[in-house]
Parts: C-alpha cells; sequence; structure tokens
C-alpha cells in the first residue's frame, strides 16, 4: 500500500469502527461516546493550532463557548431553527479566535497563553454579567421542538449519535486533508521553526491566524453541537478548565496527530469515569494525568506509537 | 456618609486588597524574574496559605491570638516546603522549559485543590482575627486588623527588598537571575537557588492568604482571582521587577477598592481583565518596565 | 554591466542601535549576476546591512530598490518573494524534518512538480543521497549545504551568503566555492565572509565596511591595493 492509501485506509476504518459501535455497545456508553465524538472535535481544533501550530493556548473555552451560546441564545430567544443556528454557532467560534488571533498573536510563548486566558476569563465573566439572559452559572436548556435539524430528531438516542458520528467525521476528514496539504506543512514549519519559515517566503502571523481561526471554526462547531444534542447551554464550558481539558486531551493523544484527538478525549473521559467509581477525587487524575504526561510522554499515546512503529501515521 | 469619607473608605479597603495582592504578587514575579518561568499554581499556594491557617488557629489551644501567630509562621513553610518538594521532583527534571512548566503546574494546582476539598473540604471557613479593636474615625469605625494587615504586608515587602539587595543569598538570586550559566559558572548552585526561590514565591502567597482568612474565608476554590490579579500585577509592573510589582499593585488595589464602590463588580472585572490582556499585546514590557533590545 | 540597472540599488541605508551607529549612511549597488563580497572587521555592520537588505531588521532611513521596485518597506517574506533569499550565519534548519521535506518546504512554483525541484536543490548541493535522512542528524558541514540547498530551492534573483564557510572543512570550501561560481551565472550573490582566500578567489566585487561606513568598493585588485583597507586591517 502507498502511504496515502494506507493513511486513509486507517481513518475510514475509525469512522466506521464508530459507526458500528452503538450496535455492539450498551446505550450508556452510546451517549457516552456521542458526547466524546462532539468534544473531540473540539480537542481536533485545540491540535490545529497547538499540536501542529505550536500555539499554547489557555483560552480555547472562550471558542468552544462562542459556539454555544451563540446557537444556544439564537435558539432559545431568537426563535431560530437548528440548521442556521449551527451555522451561526461555527462562525461565532471562527470569528472570536480570528479577532482574538489579530491581537493575542503579536505575543509568543508564555504571553500569549497568558492573554489567551484573560481574554476567555473576560468571556467567561461576560456570560455572568448577563444572567439575565444566559442564567449564568446555572445555564439554560434548550426545548425539545427546537431541537430538529433537517426534520431529524436530534433528541432520541440513534439520531443524535448518527448526528455526532456525522460532525466527527467531517471534522476529521477536513483534518486530514489540512495536514497532509502544503498549507498544513507550512504550518508545521513554523512550529517547529518560525524564523527560517519567514526567511522562506511564508508569513508567520497569517499562518498561527488561519491555524488559530481554523481552530476556532472546530470548536465553534463543537459548541453549537452540544447545545443542539444535550440541550443544554452553561457557563462552566467557558471556564479555564474546558481549555485545560482541551490540552490535556490533545498531549493524552498525542499533539499533532490526527486521531490523538479522539484517542485522548476517549481515554480521559473514561479515566475519570473510572476514577468515579473509586474516589470523587476527579481533579487530582486530571492533575496527576497533566504531570505524567508532560514530565514521561510529552508526545502523548499516539506520538510515542508513530516514534514506536508507524511513522507513517500523521 | 459624604463623598469625602466614603472615598476614604473605599481607599482604605483599596489599601488592604493592594496590601495583600503585593505580597502574593511579588512571590509569582520573584519565581518569574529570577527562574523564568510562569508557576499557575501560585493561586493554590495561596490558597494552600488559607486552608492551613484554619487547621492551625483550630489546632491550636489558648487565646486566638497565639493560633494565628503559629498559623502565621507555619503556613508559608508548608506552602514553601510544598513548592520546594514540586521543583525537585517535577519542575527541575523538565529543565524549566517554559511550555512545559506551565502544564505541569496547571497539573499541580489540580491537585492541590483536590487535597483541599479531600481534607477540608468544600466549605468556606472563616479564621479568627487575632484582635478585634475598632479604631473610630470621625465618620465611621474601621477594623483594626485590616490596618495591621497594611503594615505587616509593608514590612514583609521591606524584609524581601532588603533579602534581594542587602544579603548574600539576594546576590545569589540575582546572578542567576542575570545569567544562569555564568551564575554556574562561579560555583553557585543553581538548583538549589531555583528551589529556594519556589519555595520563596509560595510562602510569600501563603503568607497574603493568611492575612486575608480572617477578612474573607478559606475555600477550596479561593486561589483563582489571586492568580488572575497577580499575573495582572507582575506584569502591568513590568515583569520581574519588584518596585514595579508594588506600585502596580497599589494601583490595581486602590482602583480595585475605589471603582468596586461605584460599578458592578463583575464589569468592573472585565474591564480590568481586557486591560491587562491589551497591555501584554501593546506594552509586553509593563507600563513601568524599560525595553530590552 | 555599468549600463545596466542594478538589481539591487541601497542608498543612504542608516540603522542606529541606541547610540551605535550600526550601518551609517551606506550605498550599494548589485549587479544580476556575479559574487559581490562584503567584508570588514566584526562589528562594522555586515550583518545588520544584510539584514536590511533581506529585511530582518527595519531601516532607520535610506532606500532600498530590487529590479526597480521600492522594497523598503516591505517585510521580509515578501522581500523573499520577489527573489531575495538569505542564509543564516548561525545554521538554521528543520531538525525534526526530513531533509527533503527542508527542502520541500522552499519550492514555491504551485504548478511544477515540487518533489523534483526539491530533489534537484539537493542534488547541486550533494545531499540527494541523504534526503529520507532527519534534518537534525546531518553532520555540522551538511547541515550546512542543506541550508544552501532551501536557499537555491527558492530560485532566487539575489542569494545572501552570511558567512557560510563558517565551520566547514577545507575540502568542502572547495566544492561549496565551485557551488557559489555556479549560481552566480545567472543570479546575483552577495557573500558576507571572513575568509579573505575565499574571497579573493570567488568575488567579482567587494565593498569594505567600517564603524558601519562603506570604506571602498572595487574589484578585488582595487581593493588588495587599497590604503585605508590596509590601515583599517592592519590596524596602522
Amino acid at each position: 500500500m502507498t502511504g496515502g492509501v494506507r493513511v486513509w485506509a486507517l481513518h475510514l476504518a475509525v469512522l466506521v469502527a464508530l459507526a458500528l459501535a452503538p450496535l455492539v455497545v450498551p446505550p450508556y456508553h452510546a451517549t457516552n461516546l456521542a458526547r466524546i465524538m462532539v468534544l473531540a472535535v473540539f480537542a481536533m481544533g485545540y491540535n490545529i493550532a497547538f499540536g501542529y501550530t505550536g500555539l499554547l493556548s489557555l483560552g480555547h473555552a472562550l471558542l468552544l463557548a462562542a459556539g454555544m451560546y451563540a446557537t444556544g441564545l439564537l435558539v432559545a430567544h431568537g426563535g431560530w431553527t437548528a440548521g442556521p443556528a449551527l451555522l451561526a454557532g461555527a462562525l461565532a467560534g471562527a470569528g472570536v479566535a480570528f479577532v482574538v488571533g489579530l491581537l493575542a498573536l503579536r505575543t509568543t510563548g508564555a504571553a500569549f497563553m497568558i492573554v489567551t486566558l484573560m481574554f476567555a476569563q473576560a468571556g467567561y465573566l461576560t456570560i455572568l454579567y448577563f444572567g439575565d439572559l444566559t442564567r449564568g452559572d446555572e445555564g439554560f436548556t434548550l426545548a425539545r421542538e427546537a431541537r430538529t435539524l433537517f426534520g431529524l430528531d436530534l433528541v432520541t438516542d440513534a439520531t443524535r449519535y448518527s448526528a455526532a458520528l456525522a460532525l466527527f467525521a467531517a471534522g476529521l476528514i477536513g483534518c486530514l486533508l489540512l495536514v497532509r496539504s502544503r498549507t498544513g506543512r507550512v504550518l508545521v514549519a513554523v512550529r517547529e521553526n518560525s524564523e527560517r519559515t519567514r526567511m522562506l517566503g511564508y508569513d508567520p502571523f497569517r499562518a498561527r491566524l488561519l491555524a488559530l481561526t481554523l481552530s476556532g471554526l472546530y470548536a465553534g462547531t463543537a459548541g453549537a453541537a452540544y447545545a443542539l444534542l444535550f440541550g443544554y447551554v452553561g457557563a462552566s464550558f467557558a471556564t479555564v478548565q474546558y481549555s485545560v481539558l482541551a490540552l490535556l486531551w490533545v498531549l493524552l493523544g498525542g499533539a499533532g496527530t490526527v486521531l490523538g484527538p479522539l484517542v485522548g478525549t476517549l481515554v480521559m473521559f473514561y479515566l475519570v469515569d473510572f476514577a468515579g467509581n473509586l474516589t470523587d477525587a476527579t481533579l487530582f487524575v486530571v492533575g496527576a494525568a497533566l504531570i505524567l504526561l508532560i514530565l514521561f510522554a510529552r508526545t502523548g499515546l499516539l506520538g510515542t506509537l508513530r516514534a514506536r512503529a508507524l511513522a507513517w501515521l500523521p | 456618609m459624604d463623598l469625602g469619607p466614603f472615598l476614604f473608605l473605599a481607599t482604605l479597603e483599596g489599601l488592604v486588597s493592594a496590601a495583600v495582592l503585593a505580597l502574593t504578587a511579588v512571590g509569582l514575579g520573584l519565581v518569574f524574574g529570577v527562574m523564568r518561568v510562569v508557576n499557575v499554581a501560585h493561586g493554590e499556594f495561596f490558597m494552600l496559605g488559607a486552608v492551613v491557617a484554619w487547621a492551625v488557629t483550630n489546632l491550636m489551644p489558648g487565646a486566638p491570638a497565639l493560633g494565628f501567630v503559629a498559623a502565621l509562621a507555619l503556613s508559608p513553610l508548608a506552602a514553601a516546603l510544598v513548592a520546594i518538594a514540586a521543583d525537585r521532583a517535577i519542575l527541575r527534571r523538565l529543565d524549566y522549559a517554559p511550555e512545559a512548566v506551565i502544564v505541569a503546574t496547571i497539573g499541580l494546582g489540580y491537585i492541590l485543590q483536590q487535597g483541599a476539598l479531600s481534607l477540608y473540604g468544600p466549605e468556606a471557613r472563616a479564621v479568627a482575627a487575632p484582635f478585634s479593636f475598632r479604631i473610630q474615625f470621625p465618620w465611621f469605625g474601621y477594623s483594626g486588623y485590616k490596618l495591621a494587615v497594611i503594615v505587616f504586608a509593608a514590612l514583609v515587602l521591606t524584609g524581601v527588598w532588603a533579602l534581594l539587595t542587602r544579603t548574600k543569598i539576594g546576590l545569589v538570586m540575582r546572578a542567576t537571575q542575570w545569567d544562569r550559566e555564568t551564575a554556574t559558572a562561579f560555583g553557585i548552585d543553581t538548583d538549589r537557588v531555583y528551589a529556594l526561590v519556589f519555595g520563596l514565591g509560595a510562602g510569600l502567597a501563603a503568607t497574603a492568604a493568611v492575612l486575608v482568612a480572617p477578612i474573607s474565608q478559606a475555600h477550596y476554590l479561593m486561589g483563582g482571582d489571586p492568580l488572575l490579579l497577580s499575573f495582572a500585577v507582575v506584569i502591568i509592573g513590568g515583569l520581574g521587577s519588584l518596585r514595579g510589582t508594588v506600585i502596580a499593585a497599589l494601583l490595581i488595589g486602590l482602583t480595585d477598592g475605589i471603582v468596586g464602590v461605584f460599578f458592578a463588580p463583575t464589569l468592573g472585572k472585565i474591564l480590568a481583565t481586557l486591560l491587562v490582556a491589551l497591555v501584554l499585546v501593546f506594552r509586553p514590557q509593563g507600563l513601568f518596565g524599560r525595553k530590552t533590545a | 554591466m555599468a549600463a545596466l540597472t542594478p538589481l539591487l540599488k541601497a542608498r543612504g541605508l542608516k540603522r542606529h542601535f541606541g547610540g551605535v551607529k550600526a550601518v551609517d549612511g551606506v550605498g550599494l549597488d548589485l549587479g544580476p549576476t556575479g559574487v559581490h563580497a562584503l567584508i570588514g572587521p566584526n562589528g562594522a555592520g555586515k550583518s545588520t546591512l544584510v539584514g536590511l537588505l533581506s529585511g530582518r531588521i527595519t531601516a532607520d532611513a535610506g532606500i532600498i530598490e530590487f529590479a526597480g521596485r521600492d522594497i523598503t518597506r516591505l517585510p521580509a517574506h515578501a522581500r523573499v518573494r520577489l527573489g531575495i533569499a538569505y542564509t543564516f550565519q548561525v545554521t538554521s534548519i528543520y531538525p525534526r524534518l526530513s531533509v527533503e521535506d527542508n527542502v520541500t518546504l522552499a519550492v514555491r512554483h504551485p504548478s511544477g512538480d515540487v518533489t523534483t525541484a526539491a530533489r534537484a536543490a539537493l542534488a547541486r548541493v550533494g545531499l540527494d543521497i541523504h534526503a529520507r535522512q532527519i534534518a537534525g542528524d546531518l553532520s555540522y558541514g551538511h547541515q550546512r549545504l542543506l541550508e544552501l540547498a532551501m536557499g537555491l530551492a527558492l530560485t532566487p534573483r539575489l542569494l545572501i551568503l552570511d558567512e557560510p564557510t563558517q565551520g566547514l572543512a577545507a575540502g568542502e570550501i572547495a566544492g561549496f566555492s565551485a557551488l557559489v561560481r555556479d549560481v552566480a551565472r545567472d543570479a546575483s550573490v552577495l557573500l558576507i565572509e571572513h575568509n579573505m582566500d575565499v574571497v579573493m578567489d570567488l568575488a567579482d566585487r567587494i565593498t569594505v565596511l567600517d564603524f558601519g561606513r562603506v570604506l571602498a568598493s572595487g574589484t578585488p585588485d582595487a581593493i588588495r591595493k587599497d590604503r585605508a583597507v590596509q590601515a583599517a586591517y592592519l590596524g596602522a
């Protein structure tokens, strides 16, 4: 098999496995899996910025929330239908990322991390400030009848799973196309050596801004889909914890690998779920996982696999 | 109350927050200045200080003042020991790579939060003030303890300044700050300096938290705001400058106290947060720092 | 050659750092082909001048024209696209990517076969047998050659080489000189070099900088005989 065929075969196999999963796993896990796929889209977005372009952001919760609240508020208060609201959520994520990027990308390293953290904090506080509309930390639910897309009832388990899978598949294929394109290679070049890349005639600022905007598109879409599929919009998704979770999922699965975000989100979800049965020290699990990863497995699960055996893994 | 006394009260309140903030931020700034790393767990060392203070004051028999003095000694020590252990076990292994340290200290912060939640619980609990006399101004009475906090914080800050500028340890720290490799070449054990600085930074945050515990309360999630405010202070003050940090703490503490009287607190926080982010974007050397090359 | 308009024309370039006048009113003409060497003692302003030409440093004053176009305010990456390639003094490659990927990033014509162009650039410097290797694993001399291959893959009209022979072995220098002579047949080469044997061997023209100013400019023979240059170099 040539490299390209092998890569596409692997990723299509993963999608087929996900499509067949509800037939074999109990409904409880199918619902979990739907949630994991939506959150994995968020993580894939984070991976485009952090994994491929080297932008360590601590503000991605803002982009997730931008999509979630744009969609949620338009449906709940604006009377929009699900389709246009989903599109608006996706664009809100990309738009906020673009504006934040214009400012924050003037900084690098630790300063970039703090600036994105601060913008996200301002966003979180803004949600609380407009508590009449957003109901603050408590959040709000979306009416059942508003949650239909193209005539499909998103509330039932089967359609919800299919919708989550369709979204995830689109995200995965988009990501694969991106990283195998020339643009994707330039993003990696910016991560590896920004000054060299500039002296090869590429504008690193533009490359980073593109990566962050695409990243925001993914995050916004994930937020919007979460609101529609699970019917809940809440400020907890805008807290720094969700920015950290995105970082954790990507680190765990393997930063700069296409399937890493899914693997990381899946493993972490069940790790916390499993630990939750033994102890309620979930914060400890998250904290310890971060420290162990950064100390001993900085390339994550798939990154390690790529280094050891599968050099062709994108 | 007339506007004058009202402003006076707001100024006093602002000075108290400025004093506490200055201590916390100097700790963060010291770590950044000497070690060139951002300690995201700094807020959790603050929280640790308050929680340990609650434990010590409740375990100590006798007068509350005695327990409080014990807390003032033991809390910073406990935070410093945890910090030094973290430095040895984690940060040194990461070779102080800035982004790796950020990720690791995020993890450390979660672990400290979990520790407090498991051992201390989710409740917010008050720590008894060591004394409770009020100072009577012509217009209102004011807590003598809060005034003592301002004085004590000023003393500690003077102590830090003297330590940095007047002692051999301070000289060694500054030498390490300028150039780690040269410092090593001159026989300075930079590993020990780093551990000391990291411990000192955590100890300062814990000291601030002990002081603030009788005014607010001890809670396992209390570290978030001090962390963000300290970031703000250290950035605006010019990263790594002690004088700038103290001035910025005064500025932000006073503004916080005065603006908080006139604006909705959430709106004030939003504007302040955006302002700090923009300062970092457009004047990364801080408002008082000087551009280096 | 005098009748032709120069490919690059710089006039009155100035750049001060604090009180230091690193480049203080320098003019320079580069022809469309040939090797132009830039020499001078350490701290004479060579690196700053090259930084101004490539756009890595912005000028305080002065004008730079390239192929008849004012590029003084153009950012570095846009100048690269116009055909000004720069190879770093301190080797700057992508150490974690393969040798071939390093060069592929430099190939910029979207229609042509990118891989063939990258292979051709590698073959020119003799690195084609190492194409699949990770660039960071190459020896220092090979990394310098990779840097040069990236410059060639840009198919520049002006190639700026910042101390390219630094750290190369004597055998490697001979091969390098032949390559530069070859490139200079249909492109302009600006060479910053300490090794006087290389300069005298390769250069068609030489400009001598001292204290941020042009001390002398001319053919190698004229420069060798120039009293001011002798004084500056011998410290008399």
